[in-house]
């Protein structure tokens, strides 16, 4: 099989004493598109900010790996190294470096000292992504994030996506806050990435990005598990009906986090 | 990217060379020793007698009981002068062999090559090596040490020497003042722009020798100049003191600019008056970067004296271990629609400590004069403090004051997000850091910005944890 493979088995994790995610299940391979739907407090960021290692995340049980390695002994640094992207809901900004300074470092710390990219072949890539994502050439010479608006940074986000070329990906709702011709641009971005070598896990909770990006399956989220998947008609389905089938059909009355089930 | 582990204590430039000194003072100050420099320079009576008159105001002065600890540094086991070699050598070729090996080390000749119009490096208390190319010489402007323009351009040095800090100014100038040795004077004709910087190099190489550089700088009317100086200092058990006095004026419609990094040992006292006057339309502007000392009290300040001056100190200090930083600027607006900039950026940690200190003062004809103070503190541990202690001064209801303090950290979400990125935390951390003192490297010349960011870089290095 071509690609990488993130398992993610039985994990629990807590912030702050509470636990968040109560024993979430999932596979992603290589080729795969995956999308983790579910109404807001369920815990799905918390899912993409753990398996990447947000150091508030606190995780109690379970495993994550990433083709057989054990993805929560390694530091945040080495898991993207290993492979492991995660595209965020709220980028950080960082005053004083540039957009193409970071974006070479980040390139550069997969690589070995002395097989550093050529800058003249990542302007070249650069250029092509953000044609691509419709930016402003402008953008790499602006600081990282700094000013930003809101769909300035998702674009940002996949630029970053496009040029680190990850196995595996998470985007945690990498569609919030984008108009409709962004959301068609960021789609169009991750569709390029489609191949059988790159593995991809979105989370949202509005089916409009699948639109866009087909996904092989569809998870629902609730209470701090996945307690439905199916493939791209679940999304379809959520998007005329809501959740509330759903929730009577598991006897679930509230999703959110801290409810019995 | 395969990284090495940061090596951590040992200070970089902390190499040092055998002796070569042929002429040195006793340790400690008395009459005798101001005497003896003075006679040694064969300089004239008049500066032997301003020498002595500061003497007896350096021992009248009380020592400042504010700012930064004074309590371990003794005058009595300081040597006040070390005459490196027998004259200022103007060829590189005639320097001796082992200043040159330290000058190597620091990157002085490729950086000459590319860069410097005219180099004048102060090694120890005297200016051993000097060179300025010949169009420079053709356009009148004098670039020289000051020992030698005291000898050579008497009426001009003595025309501004101690005219904008007078040897009562401050216990330090008054100390400078009696020993004082070294240091640039440069002097640019009316309506000359000089458009290369001048550069210095200055290092401190005799344990438990003073450094007393007297630099002064005259751009006449219409002029532009930069001058650029860099210092390093080598480690040493016993403090150090380092106490300059820059004197700069900028008449009508010139400009001129001081670049400074400082980067020394951290047992080294670094008490330093800097102030320029600026008259009708010209501007000043002070760059400062502060890196290393044990205690640093350094305000630079421009005295806007003609309507329409300029001032800016654009300042970063940083304080790691058992270093204090307590530095700022002064701004004395005392002419209508006069303007200032200070942009002041520090950097705590390993429980040092940083601390803005600044006056704005505005004089009652300062009509329509302006001022915007903006400080920011990145404090990298619980261990490092920060203070800021802005005082202003208003004679006059029409001016406008800006003043904007920010205290940062480097939180564990941008942390987060950049090694996520696959930059370690160290490297995360220097990226942050870089970037916040980003508005100070981008004003310097090119090869001090990569110099500059190599002694953070290694500053920064074994900071995390």
């Amino acid at each position: 099989m071509a690609g990488s493979t993130l398992e993610i088995k039985d994990l629990h994790v807590e912030i702050e004493g509470q636990e968040i995610l109560k024993g979430v299940n999932l596979t992603v391979n290589g080729g795969e598109f995956h999308a983790v739907m579910g109404p807001n407090g369920t815990g799905k960021s918390t899912l993409a900010s753990a398996v990447m290692g947000h150091p508030k995340y606190e995780v109690t049980q379970g495993q994550v790996f990433l083709d057989g390695e054990n993805v929560l002994e390694m530091e945040v640094d080495e898991r993207a190294q290993a492979g492991l992207f995660l595209a965020m809901q709220y980028p950080s900004e960082i005053s004083g470096v540039t957009n193409s300074d970071f974006l070479r470092s980040s390139i550069n710390a997969r690589r070995e000292e002395g097989d550093e990219i050529s800058l003249m072949k990542f302007i070249k890539e650069m250029d092509e992504a953000m044609d691509t994502l419709d930016m402003d050439k402008n953008m790499a010479q602006r600081y990282l994030n700094e000013g930003f608006s809101g769909g300035e940074k998702k674009r940002n986000e996949i630029l970053q996506l496009m040029m680190i070329k990850p196995a595996i990906a998470i985007l945690d709702e990498i569609d919030s806050g984008l108009d409709i011709d962004a959301l068609k641009v960021v789609a169009k971005g991750i569709n390029e990435m489609r191949n059988e070598n790159f593995g991809c896990l979105t989370i949202t909770h509005y089916q409009r990005l699948l639109n866009y990006i087909t996904p092989d399956k569809v998870h629902v989220m609730m209470q701090g598990r996945v307690v439905k998947t199916g493939g791209p008609e679940l999304a379809q389905r959520l998007e005329a009906e809501g959740y509330d089938w759903i929730k009577q059909e598991l006897g679930i009355e509230d999703e959110t986090i801290g409810q019995k089930a | 990217m395969a990284k090495k582990a940061p090596e951590v204590g040992e200070y970089q430039y902390g190499f040092h060379e055998r002796d070569v000194s042929i002429f040195r003072t006793q340790k400690g100050l008395t009459k005798e020793v101001v005497k003896q420099i003075s006679d040694y320079k064969e300089e004239p009576k008049w500066m032997l007698d301003f020498r002595l008159k500061a003497l007896e105001q350096f021992y009248k002065m009380p020592m400042p009981q504010w700012g930064g600890d004074l309590s371990e540094l003794h005058f009595d086991e300081i040597t006040y002068y070390v005459k490196p070699s027998e004259r200022s050598e103007r060829s590189w070729d005639e320097v001796p062999e082992e200043i040159k090996n330290t000058f190597d080390r620091l990157g002085i000749p490729e950086a000459e090559q590319k860069y410097l119009s005219g180099v004048s490096a102060q090694y120890e208390s005297e200016v051993v090596y000097h060179n300025m190319e010949k169009d420079l010489e053709d356009l009148g402007v004098i670039f020289k040490d000051t020992d030698s323009a005291l000898k050579e351009n008497e009426d001009i040095f003595r025309e501004y020497f101690a005219k904008v800090i007078p040897a009562s100014d401050n216990k330090f100038s008054a100390l400078n003042s009696a020993v004082w040795s070294g240091g640039s004077f440069i002097y640019v004709p009316k309506d000359t722009k000089v458009a290369t910087p001048l550069q210095a190099y200055f290092r401190i190489n005799s344990e438990n020798m003073g450094q007393f550089e007297r630099t002064l700088i005259i751009a006449d009317e219409g002029s532009s100049v930069h001058y650029v100086e860099g210092c390093t200092a080598p480690t040493y058990s016993s403090s150090s003191l380092h106490s300059a006095v820059v004197e700069i004026f900028v008449k009508k419609n010139a400009y001129c600019r001081y670049t400074t990094i400082q980067n020394w040992a951290n047992n080294v006292y670094n008490l330093v008056t800097k102030r320029a006057v600026a008259d009708e339309n010209a501007t000043m502007e002070w760059v400062d970067g502060n890196l290393g000392s044990k205690l640093t009290m350094k305000y630079p300040a421009v005295i806007l004296k003609g309507e329409g001056a300029r001032g800016m100190t654009l300042s970063i200090a940083l304080a790691g271990k058992g270093q204090h930083q307590d530095a700022g600027a002064k701004m004395h607006h005392l002419a209508p629609n006069t303007s200032s900039t200070i942009v002041s950026k520090s950097i705590s940690k390993h429980g040092g400590k940083v601390t803005y200190r600044g006056i704005v003062q505005f004089g009652r004809k300062a009509e329509g004069a302006r001022s915007n103070i903006e400080c920011d503190t990145l404090i990298m541990d619980n261990k490092s403090t920060s203070d800021t202690i802005p005082y202003n001064e208003i004679m006059n209801e029409n001016i406008s004051l800006e003043h904007e303090a920010k205290v940062s950290k480097v939180s564990e979400e941008q942390l987060f997000y950049l090694m996520s990125r696959g930059l370690s935390e160290e490297e995360a951390t220097e990226m942050i850091v870089m970037g916040f003192i980003e508005p100070f490297t981008k004003e310097l010349p090119m090869e001090y910005a990569v110099e500059m960011n190599r002694l953070i870089k290694f500053e920064m290095e074994g900071s995390i944890g």
